[in-house]
């Protein structure tokens, strides 16, 4: 018979090798990099353009997102619904992303089909036509869909907390509005478009199983003139303006059964020392099934059906932020209970075996994610983009292999204050 | 192409190997025969809870998550209408960590009050957040109660009611347990860089012991054919009116089912599909429209929902659903349409073949539905299917009798 009360002896984090693998980098003849990681397993590609297009450098609520969104939709050539059958007939998808900085489309198609399908991403990309009907029935659509999710308790806290930490006015605390969809002209799209969606501030991510004669095609479709131009962004850092206020309670829906509670601070950002130790802080508070605030307040209490904490990505500055959605008469409860375990790990180093655990699970998610090329390539466009490189990736893997527990309470006694929190209930 | 080994042990669990070298990593998957259709109409969302109680520990290990974690894995489980499953992600060379933890919640849990107590508000704050403080987040309560009136699809997975979860008692979830999580109904994956051989030996040592169970046999009340057309007004506090219709369709085994699949996409698949064309950007009825189908085990509903152009009448935004039905059943289906949505259907299914833990859920689906190699021959159904088989099921799916309706309003 098994001994069932014996664990296995398993092989530890400490000890896998995790290696991120190498990319290659072309050049179109007009300069844009391409980076590549090759995989043969699949018949399936991924293409990513990206260009700084981001509501960082909007001068109006609501402009980099709609430019991105609605050059998909008709070109010089073809109206939107040509545009999408000639995609669609293939099978591909073609997302399009607006994030605070960066601003994307990626096109993922079976490997046989790209000959095809690269010509109608070239018109989507340098032959946009934003016609007057699609913006209106753009603005109508999205007007719609921000009445439903205002009623969504947690949408409207997480307008309110990022706010709070960046102020109204800084990109990382705008929110959109009916207004601002609104006065949205197609005018200042196009010259939105014509500004950010230049060749010389393209950069080409691209992974999966590829054609042998892929750098070719690209420089025909993408790599033979200099589209749109040059332009160079000035990226000036941006005020930031946080709430004095730090409690806020909101009512939204009078008879709502839950509140979405956020408690949030600001951090700073991934080029400062303590982001990459935050990460494992954050992690054993909140950043895992098996973390603290799921322990205490699901687990142990059933107050929520998940509750966690997260590091924002941004680039000037981060916040931590922990989110849930509770049961409305125990909101309260639960901005006690994620207080006093902030305060647990400012007053108790963390335990030997729980922080060994939570190395050993990083590690295993990280060697997890990186299974396969689009993920790989996704790691690197996280380093390249933000003017990072390998080292900052393995550097990263140390700190999660050899953060000691006094480190973390010490980093917990600096950032884990209450008095730096806000504190918002929406129900 | 999909490569894989199978073998029965004794007791009846039967094993899939799904070798990829490839990969640094190992899922190893745990399908359960049980979903929500096999509860008792009293005791809705049991199978879903009883979710929730697998992470409670079980008979030998009092905590399932946390010996996981320290082996560097991640785990989740979903429940359906149709099954169960569990499944855990980890480093290969951790392997029999799964092996350990999962024959032992297979043997017995650990039943404890404690953990029942806490689960029920869980899975209660579940039910608030997605389907009461949501809006229009009772639609599919309803919905599902107006086309079924025998066929246990007439609840959601989450359960009918609230008090159905919070009455729940352990006596209940102990029959549950060793009526449904048997090896004998239960379909175990293991996929990524493993061999056969190991997967042999450590299924023989961890499960081997565990007694067989009984074969559960399931025998459904099955949905009569409907016979006049049915309808329901909601007025809710909802800012804008949508329309809801559903109509039958057939069981995941029925040849039929792949060209009411295409006949979806034909509808509502993409932007340039025809709901999204004609009703969002011609006639501007819609807002936003989609029409897909529930992809269940017995006979499912094929669906169209939408939200109403505020100012649009809910009988126009109706007729105009009802003349692209019209237009589909009356006319044709050109060449190269017919060809879009299979294409579709293609790319769509090796993208889902790329992630290793998409490859053991559907080796499990597919043993479940009688045959894992099923998956590797799943596209040939779709490329088998014409347009007049298209129309057909397009006459016949979409006929006023087939149909529930619900006009969802905005009020106060």
């Amino acid at each position: 018979m098994v001994n069932r009360s014996q664990a296995p002896i398993i092989k530890d984090a400490v000890d896998f090798d995790i290696l991120l693998k190498p990319y290659e980098l072309f050049r179109l003849d007009n300069g844009i990099p391409v980076y590549v990681v090759r995989s043969g397993e699949q018949e399936t590609l991924q293409l990513e353009l990206v260009f700084p297009a981001g509501s960082w450098y909007e001068s109006e609520s609501l402009i980099a997102s709609a430019t991105n969104f609605l050059m998909k939709n008709g070109t010089g050539k073809h109206s939107a619904l040509e545009i999408n059958e000639m995609v669609e007939y293939y099978g591909a998808y073609l997302n399009r992303n607006c994030y605070h900085e960066n601003a994307t489309y990626t096109l993922h198609c079976l490997t046989k089909h790209t000959t095809e399908l690269l010509p109608v991403l070239q018109e989507v990309i340098l032959d946009p036509a934003f016609p007057e009907e699609e913006l209106s029935i753009f603005v109508q659509n999205m007007k719609q869909k921000l009445a439903v999710n205002l009623q969504k308790c947690d949408f409207v806290a997480n307008r309110h907390i990022d706010k709070y930490l960046f102020g109204e006015f800084h990109p990382y605390g705008r929110v959109s509005s009916m207004m601002a969809y609104d006065a949205l002209q197609t005018e200042s799209l196009k010259a939105f478009y014509q500004k950010h969606y230049t060749y010389n501030n393209c950069r080409i991510f691209l992974a999966g199983n590829l054609p042998d004669n892929i750098i070719p095609l690209l420089n025909q479709y993408f790599g033979n003139s200099k589209w749109n131009g040059e332009s160079h962004m000035l990226r000036p850092e941006l005020p930031v303006l946080p709430a004095e206020e730090k409690k806020y309670r909101i009512f939204n829906d009078e008879n709502g059964v839950q509140g979405a509670v956020r408690m949030a601070r600001p951090f700073p950002n991934r080029y400062h020392p303590d982001f990459g130790r935050m990460l494992v802080l954050n992690t054993i508070f909140g950043g895992y099934f098996g973390s603290r605030l799921m322990s205490n307040i699901r687990e142990e209490k059933g107050y929520t059906y998940g509750i966690h904490s997260q590091l924002y990505n941004f680039r000037q500055v981060s916040a931590i932020n922990i989110q849930t959605e509770a049961g409305r008469d125990v909101c309260e409860a639960t901005v006690t209970e994620v207080y006093k375990e902030l305060e647990r790990l400012q007053r108790e180093p963390v335990p030997e075996e729980e922080l060994h655990l939570v190395r050993n699970f990083m590690i295993g998610s990280i060697l997890g994610d990186l299974d396969g090329a689009f993920q790989v390539i996704q790691r690197w466009k996280n380093l390249i983009l933000n003017d990072l490189d390998e080292n900052y990736f393995y550097n990263n893997i140390r700190t999660i292999k050899t953060i000691t527990a006094a480190e973390l309470q010490q980093l917990a006694q600096q950032y884990y204050n209450r008095e730096d929190f806000y504190e918002l209930i929406v129900i | 192409m999909i490569h894989f080994n199978r073998f029965t042990l004794e007791n009846g669990l039967r094993v899939i190997v799904h070798e990829d070298t490839t990969t640094p990593m190992a899922v190893v998957n745990v399908l359960y025969d049980v979903g929500a259709r096999d509860e008792d109409p009293a005791q809705t969302g049991f199978a879903h809870l009883f979710e929730h109680l697998m992470f409670g520990g079980s008979v030998n290990i009092p905590e399932y998550d946390e010996p996981l974690q320290m082996a560097g894995g991640e785990n989740n489980a979903y429940t359906t209408n149709d099954l169960t499953n569990y499944y855990i992600e980890l480093p290969a060379e951790n392997l029999e960590t799964a092996f350990w933890l999962e024959s032992d919640r297979m043997l017995s849990l650990a039943f404890s009050e404690k953990s029942l107590d806490v689960q029920r508000k869980v899975v209660s704050e579940e039910f608030k957040e997605h389907y009461i403080n949501k809006p229009y987040g009772d639609v599919w309560h309803k919905m599902r109660e107006l086309a079924y009136s025998r066929h246990p699809y007439r609840w959601m997975t989450i359960g009918k009611d609230l008090s159905h979860i919070e009455q729940a008692k352990l006596e209940d979830v102990k029959s549950f347990f060793f009526r449904h999580y048997r090896p004998v109904n239960a379909i175990l994956v293991v996929a990524g860089n493993v061999t056969t051989e190991q997967v042999k030996a450590l299924a023989e040592k961890w499960f081997g012991d565990i007694p067989s169970g009984e074969r559960y046999i399931r025998n459904l009340p099955q949905e009569p054919q409907q016979a006049d057309a049915h309808f329901l007004e909601i007025k809710g506090k909802v800012p804008l009116d949508a329309l809801y219709k559903a109509y039958h369709m057939y069981p995941r085994k029925d040849q039929r089912y792949y060209a009411a699949d295409l006949l979806s996409d034909v509808l509502g698949g993409g932007g340039s599909s025809r709901l999204h064309q004609v009703l969002v950007k011609e006639k501007k009825l819609f807002s936003n429209i989609e029409c897909y189908h529930f992809g269940s085990v017995d006979a499912g509903l094929l669906v169209i929902e939408g939200k109403l152009v505020k100012g649009v009448k809910m009988k126009d935004a109706e007729k105009g659903i009802q003349e692209e039905l019209e237009k589909l059943q009356q006319g044709e289906i050109p060449g190269r349409e017919l060809q879009k949505v299979k294409n579709r259907v293609e790319s769509m299914l090796a993208f889902e073949d790329m992630s290793l833990l998409n490859r053991a859920n559907n080796l499990a689906f597919y043993e479940l539905m009688g045959d894992a190699a099923l998956m590797n021959t799943e596209f040939d159904n779709y490329e088998r299917v014409t347009t007049a088989d298209i129309l057909q099921e397009a006459r016949i799916i979409f006929n006023e009798q087939n149909s529930n309706t619900i006009h969802y309003y905005a009020g106060n």
